[in-house]
């Protein structure tokens, strides 16, 4: 669900770090350099990169903007392939019967099938399109917020990564820890005070 | 900065102790404006989900999921009574004389679903877009500011001098019916 729908589920981040050069340039720079290939790439199994808001097909930073008003506002296409496990299955038995009556045996090797199934995995991974997923990013450079519309972890791992390697700019997920660490106005004393803080039980009297 | 990882796991406990926190402020009609001096009104109640979790000590666990419009809770102050945390909550937030927001929380990584926003402009024009997404970036910004400061006073209450005799005590009242 992305920014504009009417449900949202998200992941937030705090930024650590800023530009030393001037913002948008750098956040285009990023943009265009980490944007997803037009064209796939039919041998390559998952495939993430940026594209514009507003046109998530044509990865096109110069044509789409990417800022509205003080927020950057972007998404993440992640293009994965997945071969159905039924279909191996299927061309497998099919190769193996082939095989059989080609070399006249009525078994193969293991080595045989294993380098049945690779050839096979590698046909069907250039067969089958991948298939695009899309998760709006909205980026509040000024107060470090960001917010990722959505709670996967493969999706998370994979922004984590190409942010780092787009912007040079860590992105920290917000939770009970890093909430106290980067949002709060705590002392290190304090800090050190939460550090050492230990489950509670609720006990009667 | 702790390694990222190892806190996530380690203070796991903070996220659903302020869950269980927050579900004590609305029992007791507590003045969550007040708290996170808000000089707009702000009111919590507990929306359609509340999920417990306790651990049982030999590594298995205990989980109580309360679903529905109008359901009951007693089974949820019954787990807390038994040392249960809340782990998961859905929340209704009205700010002001008009907004509303409705979103799941989780505890432990403040993961946030099916947040609904007061409504926007729906129209997607061109002219028109940026000022939806200007208002929605707001939004977002604001009900997750409410949820960071009232957790930040969550902690700051825990760590206070006064947190056992006080904080602590009043919580234990309410559970154990004091």
């Amino acid at each position: 669900m992305g920014l504009i729908s009417s449900t949202h589920s998200m992941s937030r981040y705090h930024i650590e770090g800023s530009f030393e050069a001037t913002v948008m340039d750098e956040v285009r720079r990023g943009l265009i350099e980490n944007a997803i290939p037009k064209q796939e790439n039919e041998y390559e199994e998952l495939s993430a990169g940026w594209t514009p808001y507003e046109s998530p097909y044509n990865p096109d930073f110069e044509k789409f903007s990417f800022i509205f008003g003080t927020y950057f506002l972007f998404s993440l296409r992640i293009d994965k392939k997945s071969i159905p496990a039924k279909l191996v299955q299927k061309e497998m038995a099919l190769a193996i019967e082939k095989k059989k009556e080609e070399s006249g045996r009525d078994f193969l090797s293991k080595n045989e099938k294993s380098e049945l199934k690779e050839t096979i995995l590698d046909v069907l991974m250039h067969r089958i399109p991948s298939i695009p997923t899309i998760y709006d990013i909205l980026w509040s450079y000024e107060d470090k917020n960001l917010f990722l519309f959505t709670t996967q972890k493969a999706a998370n791992e994979l922004f984590e990564t190409l942010f780092l390697n787009s912007f040079n700019l860590k992105p920290i997920r917000l939770f009970p820890y890093t909430i106290v660490e980067t949002k709060s106005g705590f002392s290190a004393d304090e800090k050190d005070q939460v550090l050492s803080l230990s489950p509670l039980k609720y006990v009667k009297g | 900065m702790l390694d990222i990882a190892t806190a996530y796991n380690k203070y796991i406990f903070l996220g659903n102790e302020f869950l269980t926190w927050i579900w004590f402020l609305i029992e007791q009609e507590k003045d969550i404006a007040a708290i996170i001096e808000s000089k707009e009104p702000i009111s919590l109640e507990i929306g359609n989900s509340l999920v417990l979790e306790n651990n049982l000590g030999d590594k298995s666990k205990e989980k109580i999921t309360i679903k529905g419009d109008q359901a009951g809770l007693e089974e949820g102050t019954t787990a807390l009574k038994k040392g249960a945390f809340v782990t998961e909550l859905n929340l209704l937030c009205k700010m002001g004389e008009e907004e509303e927001y409705k979103f799941t929380i989780k505890g432990e990584s403040f993961n946030i679903t099916g947040l609904k926003t007061p409504s926007t402009q729906t129209t997607k024009s061109e002219d028109e877009l940026e000022g939806i997404i200007l208002e929605k970036a707001y939004l977002l910004l604001k009900v997750t500011g409410v949820i960071d400061t009232l957790f930040l006073k969550y902690i700051e209450n825990r760590i206070s001098d006064d947190w056992k005799s006080k904080g602590l005590q009043e919580i234990n009242d309410w559970i154990h019916g004091s």
